[in-house]
């Protein structure tokens, strides 16, 4: 009598018990992803509130005080991100066609390109301290209104710093799924991951789109 | 094996993001007055939307995944319409 033997697919394989099948799986982590940026939309929210509201009670000061700021390491850093982003989208694009050297080259070129990011960043915060920019740290104001000034810094600094703690574990997160990707962990249709963290590091760069024209460009330099 | 998008379009969308990204540090140059700021929200919300459609898919994918990116920013919307709608009403408590 010949042993009856389920069918097993590669894909059924990596479905879950409490799911239907694999694109019901691939569909609620997506959806978890997303609404976890929804939290993350309202966790920067709030300071883009307050950055709106003194915004328009301080605006002359804020022109005042953005002008300060290396408008050229900003934009470098714009541009570093985008790039990232151009890979993050090919590296997600190489773990659906399970090309895995390619995807583990992606990952690390996405991260170079996030050290980077937070290396001009690190020049940049040194700047501001020699510049006497900090709040609290030698804090120097010549214009009108310093106190008004010292507040545009502190948003300034609350904003990219909580930036920049994102892409720190943004960049931990793709050196993790980096050697993972090379120990084959999302071969044979195993993307999900990949995919979901794409969707983490694409948000990041989003929120760099919004903080840039609004720190280093308030009003015309 | 997952259908994948043609790489051309990658390239376009970070060729438009960049040429974006040129537009508002241009446009910073110039005094527009007001029509800065608004310059350069009108840039930041396309490059936020051209990336969430082309490089996090949301073109393609379902009506369930559109909702739940929309929410985060309705949510946002409410919070700052709500705020500022006190702010800029209560000018005469000072």
């Amino acid at each position: 009598m010949p042993i009856l033997t389920w069918p097993v697919s590669e894909e059924s394989a990596l479905v879950h018990e409490q799911f239907d099948d694999i694109g019901q799986q691939r569909e609620a982590a997506k959806l978890g992803m997303w609404i976890f940026l929804a939290t993350e939309v309202l966790f920067f929210g709030g300071l883009f509130l307050s950055y709106t509201v003194y915004r328009f009670a301080y605006g002359h000061v804020f022109v005042e005080a953005s002008r300060k700021l290396d408008v050229v390491i900003g934009g470098a850093n714009t541009a570093v991100l985008l790039i990232s982003s151009l890979l993050m989208a090919f590296a997600v694009r190489a773990s659906k066609l399970d090309q895995r050297r390619m995807l583990t080259g992606l990952l690390l070129g996405t991260a170079l390109l996030g050290c980077v990011f937070m290396s001009l960043k690190g020049v940049e915060y040194h700047k501001d301290y020699v510049d006497h920019l900090v709040p609290r740290m030698g804090f120097k104001w010549e214009g009108a209104d310093p106190g008004s000034a010292e507040l545009f810094y502190w948003i300034y600094f609350a904003m990219t710093g909580l930036h920049a703690i994102h892409v720190t574990v943004g960049i931990g997160i793709l050196l993790v799924l980096a050697l993972l990707a090379w120990r084959k962990t999302f071969s044979n249709g195993n993307h999900n991951t990949v995919e979901i963290a794409g969707l983490y590091w694409h948000f990041v760069d989003i929120v760099w789109c919004f903080l840039f024209p609004l720190l280093y460009l308030v009003g015309h330099r | 094996m997952e259908k994948v998008v043609d790489p051309k379009i990658y390239f376009r969308t970070a060729i438009v993001l960049l040429v974006l990204l040129a537009a508002t540090w241009m446009i910073a140059y110039i005094d527009l007055g007001p029509f800065n700021l608004i310059a350069a929200l009108a840039i930041a919300i396309t490059k936020a939307i051209v990336i969430a459609l082309f490089f996090m898919h949301i073109q393609g994918s379902s009506r369930l995944l559109h909702l739940a990116a929309v929410a985060g920013v309705m949510w946002l919307l409410i919070l700052i319409s709500l705020t500022l709608s006190d702010y800029f009403t209560r000018s005469w408590v000072q």
